[in-house]
């Protein structure tokens, strides 16, 4: 049984309201949210897939391509805006070339924007894999970025 | 009934109603943007404001309900002003291309920005760069977009489809197909009524104007023409006329002085179309065979069944459409009398419909590679030719169709509203089933714009259940009673677009309930006086079985006039 019928097996008779908890079950098991899983999960439901594309786009939480192995987290909220968490998101964006909610073509590296992580006294804050780290600067993300790249063999370009 | 206090006069209002509502019966103009008729208010867009007395506040008068001793004011300095920053607002990001948008002149974003007095750019924002949505009926640009959300609202609340929603949030919401994959595999029908409810240009037909412009100016191709039933009396609209002129004759010399070689009528083959479905019925009312049988004119319709219901497909009639069956008739049997290559012949149709320009493309709705019909021009890309041709459709003098396709009976002509397709079954089906013509041609019952209307026709001894419905969402619930095991209808008249093709997607834009009544009403006028009322007596249908096809549902027919539907795969 895939993640998603055993997803939905829970929920039987499920109507609307059901959607986001169960976009969350899905996002839990699968890691983010797949077309196969949406058409799924609209079938179940009876709400058009462009509806729920429209719902899971709606809120920061949802992904649509699966966490790289190196899954990156840039705080936005105030607090490490006025510490200049643009500039860390922007080094981000430009080390891995990527855009926030995309993943890396060798799924090494995902980046992700978060409202507020709760942990604004170590603005600007970053979280990779579940390890915060704190008072990140530019530079200090390129290094974190570079040491990644060497543990999986690259050259750390 | 309370009274309630407007711009200082007193006036009746109903109790629960809008503002709105109590405004627009006083005759007092309020403008509106994201406001449907007909539709649970949104009140998004918040151009409709008024000014509360006594407490200033501004109300969206669509959705906020009159109360008695309400007092307020329709355009005071503040309200005045804030529609005009709304408008401001909504341009801060939209492209400065109005010279070459298609709706140019036609544009309610421009409108609301000239009777704003909006004569200088005060608001600078960033604008949208998102690619162009492009399927083989509809084109999106979400630059031009304003997130009204009117074709949201008609796709997924009259149609019952949704294949497009908001997209995102805040400053960065945009109109999106599931996954951005597009239009061409989402569960579009290319019915087109998200154009027509468009205040902008972000929804447009995927034009083909300037392959006709060129076929045009071909000597080695000739160019043939045929207009559905539902064009004439809509056309006029394009040219300032208020809707429910039919031009049918004037719109024919028009064709011909754009340079089309034959002009043919659509409702020939609607006659046609009625001896081979009429035919189809009878035998599987005598054999047994699947009912309720479905009508398959409409081809935002058969999609709809294709991806969505099928499971019902085997219901659907096997006969093309009218457009496909003449086209499909000018390539073979024309194309051999007059002694013309097919592959020199150019078959353009008019249609007031968007799905027509998908369904000529069907792989199956040809032979040896070439289309039968080349190229589909809506109601409004033929508005647009005559005026790139400065041809004066106005002042011409009518002139009448050609022949061997021109001469139609009206009831091929009345196809263009819901429940003329029903109603010149019926006339024909009790010819040939009793011997006599019915007394009384018309068939009331299936008339006018509801969704839906049921009726029990004796047809000689036999009683069937019929029944009318139109606009997707009706059928959706129509098949799920059909699905739950409902018996007692035999034959089920579908269109996809609410009152028939008189309000298609291709259609003069506006979504205004009385323009479709009054081309609904022009077209049983036309009926009301005609002489040949029935298809099964029009001579050239006659002549084309005599000639050509034999007898319905005879082997020629079942190749050229029939054909086959498939489940569809779609995101």
């Amino acid at each position: 049984m895939s993640a998603v019928e055993s997803v939905l097996k829970k929920h039987p008779g499920a109507g609307r309201d059901a959607l986001i908890p169960i976009l969350q079950e899905v996002q839990e098991d699968e890691g983010y949210l797949s077309r196969e899983a949406i058409a799924e999960i609209g079938k179940h439901l009876g709400i058009p897939t462009a509806k729920i594309y429209g719902v899971a786009t709606f809120y920061n939480q949802f992904r649509f391509q699966p966490k790289g192995k190196y899954h990156f987290m840039v705080c936005r909220g105030t607090a490490c805006h006025v510490k200049g968490s643009n500039r860390v998101l922007e080094t981000a964006e430009k080390e891995l070339g990527l855009k926030p909610g995309q993943t890396s073509r060798d799924r090494l590296f995902s980046l992700e924007v978060v409202a507020c992580m709760g942990a604004c006294g170590l603005s600007p804050v970053m979280n990779l894999n579940g390890e915060f780290y704190a008072k990140v600067t530019p530079q200090k993300l390129v290094k974190i970025i570079q040491e990644c790249r060497e543990t999986e063999g690259g050259d750390g370009r | 009934m309370i009274e309630m206090q407007v711009d200082g006069r007193t006036i009746e209002a109903g109790e629960g109603e809008t503002i709105l509502a109590a405004l627009k019966r006083e005759g007092i103009h309020v403008p509106t943007l994201c406001h449907m008729e007909g539709l649970p208010p949104s009140g998004a867009c918040r151009m409709c404001v008024v000014e509360q007395e006594g407490t200033g506040a501004l109300l969206p008068s669509c959705s906020y309900p009159v109360s008695p001793g309400m007092k307020v004011r329709t355009r005071s300095p503040k309200v005045l002003n804030a529609r005009k920053t709304i408008v401001e607002l909504l341009l801060s990001n939209h492209p400065d291309d109005c010279l070459y948008c298609v709706r140019s002149g036609n544009c309610e974003l421009q409108r609301l920005a000239e009777a704003m007095g909006v004569r200088q750019r005060s608001l600078r924002g960033a604008k949208n760069h998102r690619p162009h949505d492009v399927s083989g009926a509809v084109v999106r640009d979400p630059d031009k977009c304003i997130l009204c959300g009117r074709c949201v609202r008609v796709c997924e609340e009259v149609q019952g489809i949704c294949c497009i929603d908001f997209v995102g949030r805040g400053c960065k919401t945009y109109i999106g197909t599931t996954f951005d994959q597009g239009l061409n595999v989402s569960t579009c029908v290319n019915c087109g009524q998200c154009i027509v409810a468009c205040p902008t240009g972000a929804l447009t037909e995927h034009s083909c104007l300037n392959e006709v412009v060129a076929a045009l100016s071909d000597p080695d191709k000739v160019v043939i023409a045929q207009h559905a039933p539902a064009v004439s009396v809509s056309l006029a609209e394009e040219f300032g006329v208020p809707a429910g002129q039919d031009v049918d004759g004037k719109m024919v010399a028009a064709l011909r002085l754009l340079g089309f070689d034959w002009v043919f009528d659509t409702s020939f083959t609607a006659d046609l179309t009625i001896m081979e479905e009429g035919s189809e019925l009878a035998h599987r009312i005598a054999s047994g065979g699947v009912l309720p049988m479905f009508t398959s004119c409409s081809p935002g319709w058969i999609k709809f069944v294709e991806q969505f219901y099928p499971d019902l497909i085997p219901n659907l009639s096997s006969c093309k459409s009218p457009q496909q069956m003449m086209g499909a008739i000018i390539k073979s049997y024309f194309a051999e009398k007059e002694n013309l290559d097919p592959k020199k012949v150019v078959s353009v149709s008019i249609m007031p419909c968007t799905a027509k320009k998908f369904e000529s493309g069907r792989p199956e709705m040809g032979r040896d590679h070439t289309p039968d019909v080349d190229y589909v021009l809506t109601t409004r890309e033929l508005g647009r030719l005559l005026r790139m041709f400065g041809v004066n459709l106005m002042g011409i003098e009518p002139q009448t169709a050609d022949n061997p396709f021109g001469e139609r009976s009206t009831a091929g002509k009345i196809f263009g509203a819901s429940g003329g397709v029903m109603e010149a079954a019926i006339r024909t089906a009790n010819f040939l089933l009793t011997g006599e013509e019915l007394p009384k041609l018309d068939v009331l019952p299936v008339r006018g714009m509801k969704g839906r209307k049921e009726l029990r026709a004796k047809i000689g001894d036999l009683e069937v259940g019929a029944a009318v419905v139109n606009s997707l969402s009706g059928a959706r619930k129509m098949l799920d009673e059909i699905r739950a095991g409902r018996s007692d209808l035999q034959f089920i008249e579908f269109m996809t677009c609410p009152g028939g093709c008189i309000n298609g997607g291709g259609q003069p834009i506006g979504i205004d309930p009385d323009a479709a009544k009054a081309r609904m009403a022009a077209l049983y006028k036309i009926d009301e006086t005609a002489k040949l009322r029935v298809s099964h007596k029009n001579p050239y249908v006659k002549r084309l079985y005599d000639e050509f096809l034999g007898k319905p549902l005879g082997e020629k027919s079942h190749h050229l006039l029939h054909t086959k539907y498939a489940a569809r795969e779609v995101l």
